[in-house]
């Protein structure tokens, strides 16, 4: 196991990562400042990654398709805040799951009817594909390598809008105590509104950027809702902090341990059974973190409340 | 839950379904992520039918969604309350494998236009059981057989890790002469490979062979051609259909891959069909929408011998297979298995859409593995 190859799988690890972040992060938002279960987060996801490839079919700019996906998400995203999710804040999570859970249908079978059955192209643009030789000698694609920047310049902005803006503060001020700032005259269901926005589009540019090297397809949302989900338990519900280190955690520890689990067991057991084996064990790697984190703090990482 | 009523007559505006005589149970998959293979089975199904021009055969589809579950669900209600004949349809292995053995055990035909795994090919055979497309491992064997013809003498090879997935590395190393230098499973569903593209880079291999259906193919297609890795992919052709070679576009281009089925396999059938499967549905069809043709137009010419009632003598009209195949000669094994030609294809652009050719036969007149197993 040569050195340029571990560089490049924990590179792989954050570049996974940080599009985790991306769907985390308004998913726990979300469940931060209203208390709502979003389950329909992954088909914000999906209306990205469409939005998109229409957007670059029709015109043929990569640009152009990353704006309209983030339009798209952040309006399907009002949208369905003002006419379903607005109902829900006051109603038990499990009214939120089954009507989330409905949103998912509608969003899937409403795609399959505008788009058709069979997935969409959407391509790297030609000035962000091929690789790029890193100091070392290793080859690495650009594309993946700009997504991780992309990631990581979306975490600060949203740290400084959280942390240095009067928007921020309001969202803060949300989660604490959400009577108390509606007694200050803070138009609390326009602020609900923006912030399930906020999070909607977050999902559709993540769904655009990975669409891009993936497939465009329905149902392409909810194994990375899955995921998402597992991020912001460990990292703590309602926290962008823990939502960040969740997903670099997840990220790294799906990729290093698809990778390495079954070269460790080859040192104990048959090539066959090792591969076999590790790969298993290293699907429900995250899933162990995320008991092993449990065990050591029940409410993650940086959650504040149980 | 969608529920479609077609009769063949239905779409000759004249329907009588009171006259229908024969009634076939359709479980596939019409929602979700693989609702592709579902439909192109479905139009290529009912497009034989309603050229046949019978209006005696009813067809009922349901929607599995790929869930097991459902799938079994409406396998009990297709036998046990509208008392179908035959049944049709599955996709997916795991699905066939839920449904089948019950069904055929209840004295219910079954003819399937996609899944073929091992398990009922083998001991599991059963006489009522006909596949009409290939045995699960069929185009994985012929890829290793075509690597062999290129010269490839040390393969990495992928695969999700489930049933398929192993009968897929399983067909393709039971053929593939040279060394492999790597051999992964990767998850079922998974849609990045970068980690897998950084071992392939690392691993000194001369070639890839790959079995990563639908959404999973068009994934690692892209990213292997964006990797810089440039050693060449075989693989089956369920990464190269004509559902989704437009979602991949050029990483796919000159791609070598394995099938029972292309659109230029030179017979007047196949010439008919690609030519009113695109006027009927306003595209080109797919090798699931040949076999759902073909597995319709077996079951019309065994009508036309025997009526299922007469359980032996409609099975041996069946067995006999004689009718117009899209892919030629079509004969059926001891195991009621195809026994037939697999091309080996490359990929190619006809003005702006990307399909397939023929480069040549990878392996004549073959039959799968585990048809000596069978104690029919």
């Amino acid at each position: 196991m040569s050195f340029i190859l571990i560089v490049e799988q924990v590179l792989n690890g954050l570049q996974f990562g940080v599009m985790l972040f991306l769907m985390a992060a308004g998913l726990t938002l979300i469940f931060g400042v209203m208390g709502l279960i979003n389950l329909a987060h992954g088909s914000l996801y999906m209306v990205g990654a469409f939005a998109a490839a229409a957007v670059a079919g029709w015109t043929g700019s990569f640009l152009l398709a990353l704006l309209a996906a983030l339009m798209a998400a952040a309006l399907a995203g009002a949208i369905i805040e003002m006419v379903v999710i607005r109902r829900l804040y006051a109603t038990d999570h499990l009214d939120q799951v089954l009507a989330t859970f409905a949103l998912i249908l509608v969003f899937s079978e409403g795609t399959r009817w505008v788009f058709g059955s069979f997935p969409l192209f959407l391509d790297i643009p030609d000035y962000l594909s091929g690789p790029v030789t890193l100091p070392g000698g290793i080859q690495y694609p650009l594309y993946r390598l700009t997504l991780i920047v992309v990631g990581l310049l979306v975490g600060l902005g949203l740290w400084a809008l959280i942390e240095r803006t009067r928007l921020g503060i309001q969202i803060r001020a949300g989660e604490n105590d959400r009577e108390m700032i509606a007694a200050l005259g803070v138009d609390i269901s326009k602020l609900y509104t923006l912030v399930f926005a906020l999070g909607a589009a977050l999902a559709g540019l993540a769904g655009a950027l990975v669409g891009a090297i993936q497939s465009v397809q329905v149902g392409m949302g909810e194994p990375v809702l899955i995921l998402a989900f597992v991020v912001i338990v460990i990292g703590g519900i309602g926290s962008i902090k823990g939502a960040f280190i969740g997903a670099l955690l997840v990220g790294l520890t799906d990729t290093l341990g698809g990778i390495f689990l079954p070269e460790l067991f080859k040192l104990v057991m048959s090539p066959a059974a090792a591969t076999s084996f590790g790969s298993s064990l290293a699907s429900i790697g995250i899933y162990l973190l995320m008991a092993a984190v449990l065990i050591w703090r029940p409410t993650g990482l940086f959650g504040a409340r149980a | 839950m969608k529920k479609l009523l077609m009769g063949a007559a239905a779409l000759a505006m004249s329907a009588t379904f009171a006259s229908a005589e024969v009634k076939v149970g359709m479980i596939t998959t019409l929602s979700g992520g693989g609702a592709g293979l579902g439909i192109d089975v479905r139009d290529g199904f009912m497009l034989a039918i309603a050229q046949s021009g019978r209006d005696d055969i009813e067809v009922i589809i349901e929607d599995d969604q790929r869930k097991p579950d459902i799938a079994v669900q409406l396998s009990d209600k297709l036998i046990q309350s509208e008392r179908v004949d035959v049944m049709t349809g599955i996709i997916w292995s795991n699905l066939a494998m839920a449904v089948v053995p019950a069904a055929v055990n209840q004295n219910v035909f079954y003819l399937s236009p996609n899944a073929g795994p091992s398990a009922l090919a083998g001991p599991g055979c059963h006489k009522n059981y006909f596949n009409v497309a290939w045995q699960n491992d069929n185009l994985h064997e012929a890829a290793g057989a075509y690597a062999n013809s290129a010269g490839y003498g040390n393969s990495f090879i992928l695969a999700p890790n489930y049933p398929a997935g192993k009968d897929a590395l399983t067909g393709y190393k039971r053929f593939f002469e040279g060394d492999l230098a790597g051999e992964i499973y990767t998850k079922l569903g998974q849609t990045d490979y970068a980690a897998e593209i950084a071992q392939i880079r690392a691993s000194g291999a001369d070639s890839v062979f790959f079995f990563l259906p639908g959404g999973m193919g068009i994934s690692f297609l892209k990213q292997y051609a964006d990797s810089g890795v440039d050693l060449p992919l075989v693989g089956p052709a369920f990464s190269f259909d004509q559902g989704i070679l437009q979602a991949v576009g050029d990483a796919a281009m000159g791609v070598v891959n394995t099938s029972q089925w292309s659109k230029d396999i030179d017979n007047p059938t196949n010439a008919a069909f690609v030519e009113s499967f695109q006027a009927e549905y306003g595209r080109l069809p797919s090798l699931y929408a040949s076999q759902g043709f073909d597995t319709a137009n077996l079951l019309i010419s065994a009508l036309e011998k025997a009526d299922p009632s007469d359980a032996d003598a409609f099975r041996a009209a069946l067995k006999a297979a004689e009718f117009d195949s899209t892919r030629g000669d079509f004969a059926f094994g001891d195991n009621h298995h195809p026994i037939q030609d697999i091309y080996a294809r490359e990929v190619i652009k006809e003005g702006d859409v990307f399909t397939n050719k023929i480069i040549g036969v990878a392996l004549e007149n073959h039959a799968d593995a585990y048809a000596a197993e069978c104690k029919m």
